[in-house]
């Protein structure tokens, strides 16, 4: 048996009266892709940011790397190896491109607060850190074709631009499990292609395990190793995109019962 | 631009021979200078350096964490008392004294961090007000640090140098400002610095990249109290003599203006917002001598804006040009100089 990697048990989690996830449960095996499929609103956001510690759940629990993570904080969690992009950008609109994604790196670096205000010269030890740290911070900028915005401010830099630094960011921190919200919501068809090739190639080249969330039908099913598809918080089905596809429910709910070929992009 | 080579050009000091001349220029100007200017503009000087370490600090708080503080003068009278005190009763030499009642100023900005984790804008804002305030009025009732009376700061010895004109006091201020303003230039653009700003623009974002929030928010507060402490004990020796009435709410909310009008978030900032708000401070006082527009100033004082018949027209020059600074350019003076720079780089076109 391979050894558990992401394991979501009996999550339940509500907001007042709303109850936005009930009883979801899957696992994840180390290097799929597995996408988390929803109309709006059914809680696919709320199922990231449980597992990135930014809510904690009502009941269940969250195994990652047979470690119990659902009452652990974001920070603790991120340090085992999850990271994340946001479906709206949360990047550090002041600092640049390099700036940012160096702050993905903040967990394998060292420097302190004394090391870092004494940073006298190129042999102390901030220095040494900073100059290795933005070496490999350059590797990803290459793979993500970043260059050309290296140093300016990511405030002032288009949509699809932004999306990708948060990807770079992530990266960064080297994750075993990289959660991605919709990483390809508001791109235009070329944009999409070239993210696809992207995550093919982070799962491939990098050996990341990607949990996906997005609304394009195709891109997901394309992609995907598994799907799993919720409505109203719960789980509706679970299977391989082919299985998914064909589910009477998710059919109803989610791609509409006229839809003969059972793909369609839900905008 | 110039191409940068290495990666540590991302970071060092100095990043080109350009900067390295105005420095060299300031540093010259900086040790030519009270030798050439009266007595009066040396004590004008210390009352700015010191200025220039606490916005500097709260500027780290304010302008970089996205916190607030309007208790800063409660940490700068922690500086100035444990300074005092511990060479006048402990017998502690200046050098430990200082970083030793920093540190204390430093322990109470933690524990003043602690609220600041649950607390944001005008909420901490009052927080902070309240510990400000709470400050003095335990120092005012302590026999130990002299009550109400106050307490007569001693001489500065250092090693075998006895400090005890403006101008030997003026150097080692000098020297203290650039160690502490290049540490906190450091602290930026390395892991900590980086982890302060990243919790002012996007705090969850930080936290999912593992950034632990209590731990730099807590360290954010203790870091900005040690600058104001540091400030504070060198203030004693500015004015010889503390008492609990000097450090009031006025002058936090005075330091806050330094970094507001300076540019929140930059170095220079604070640098210039200090020294402008203390210039003005100063100079404002004898706004009635000038010539002419001095009694004019006062006669309008008079007939409009005071009730007691005593001129306060100090005050409103001095809030009308704070208010003119932030209406014309919200980021401070440290926006017009990023305008300036951009104009000629650009120039002639």
């Amino acid at each position: 048996m391979k050894p558990e990697f992401l394991t979501v048990s009996n999550l339940s989690i509500s907001f007042g009266g709303i109850k936005a996830l009930q009883d979801i449960s899957f696992s994840m095996e180390k290097g799929e892709i597995f996408s988390v499929i929803g109309p709006n609103g059914a809680g696919k956001t709320t199922l990231f940011n449980c597992i990135s510690g930014l809510y904690k759940p009502d009941e269940g629990s969250i195994r990652f790397k047979e470690t119990a993570v659902e009452k652990k904080k974001p920070d603790a969690i991120a340090r085992l190896g999850v990271a994340r992009t946001f479906q709206n950008i949360e990047l550090f609109s002041h600092m640049n491109t390099m700036e940012n994604i160096m702050l993905g790196r903040h967990i394998h670096m060292k420097t302190g607060l004394f090391r870092g205000m004494g940073m006298w010269g190129k042999s102390t030890f901030a220095a040494k850190e900073e100059i290795l740290h933005r070496e490999k911070v350059e590797q990803i900028i290459d793979f993500l074709e970043l260059q050309q915005v290296r140093d300016i401010p990511v405030g002032a830099l288009p949509y699809g631009t932004q999306k990708l630094i948060e990807l770079a960011r992530a990266l960064a921190l080297e994750p075993d499990l990289l959660l991605l919200d919709e990483p390809c919501a508001g791109m235009n068809q070329e944009e999409k292609q070239d993210m696809i090739f992207w995550i093919k190639d982070i799962q491939d080249d990098l050996g990341v395990t990607i949990l996906l969330i997005e609304h394009d039908m195709k891109l997901v099913m394309d992609i995907s190793d598994r799907v799993l598809a919720i409505n109203f918080g719960k789980s509706v089905t679970l299977g391989t995109p082919g299985e998914v596809q064909q589910n009477k429910e998710v059919r109803k709910a989610y791609i509409g019962e006229e839809d003969q070929d059972g793909i369609s992009a839900v905008g | 631009m110039d191409m940068k080579r290495t990666y540590y050009e991302d970071v060092q000091l100095v990043t080109s021979p350009v900067v390295l001349f105005w420095l060299a220029l300031l540093f010259v100007f900086l040790v030519v200078f009270p030798f050439v200017v009266g007595n009066y503009y040396v004590y004008v000087a210390n009352y700015i350096a010191i200025n220039i370490i606490v916005a500097a600090g709260l500027n780290l708080l304010v302008g970089y964490t996205g916190q607030i503080s309007l208790g800063h003068a409660g940490f700068f009278a922690i500086g100035a008392y444990g300074t005092v005190i511990l060479m006048a009763k402990a017998g502690l030499p200046f050098l430990l004294a200082l970083p030793c009642s920093a540190l204390v100023a430093a322990g109470f900005g933690f524990l003043l961090g602690l609220p600041a984790l649950r607390l944001e804008g005008p909420y901490l804002s009052i927080a902070t007000l309240g510990f400000g305030l709470t400050i003095t009025q335990i120092i005012g009732r302590i026999e130990l640090f002299g009550g109400r009376e106050g307490l007569h700061a001693p001489d500065i010895v250092i090693g075998s140098w006895i400090i005890n004109t403006d101008r030997q006091f003026y150097f080692l201020l000098v020297f203290i400002t650039i160690v502490l303003l290049t540490g906190m230039r450091n602290l930026i653009r390395t892991r900590v610095g980086r982890a302060f700003i990243a919790i002012r623009d996007a705090d969850i974002a930080a936290q999912t990249m593992g950034v632990n929030i209590v731990f730099y928010k807590t360290l954010a507060f203790a870091v900005s109290a040690f600058y104001a402490g540091i400030g504070g004990g060198l203030y004693a020796f500015v004015l010889k003599f503390i008492e609990p009435e000097i450090f009031t709410l006025m002058m936090s909310i005075m330091f806050l203006a330094m970094v507001v009008v300076g540019g929140q978030g930059s170095l220079m900032g604070p640098v210039v917002g200090a020294g402008l708000l203390c210039w003005l401070d100063l100079k404002l006082r004898n706004i009635l001598d000038i010539p002419f527009l001095g009694d004019w100033l006062e006669a309008l004082s008079r007939s409009w804006f005071s009730i007691t018949g005593v001129s306060n027209i100090q005050y409103i020059v001095f809030g009308s040009i704070m208010v003119a600074i932030m209406l014309f350019e919200p980021l401070g003076l440290y926006g017009v100089w990023l305008r300036t720079k951009r104009y000629w780089r650009t120039w002639p076109f």
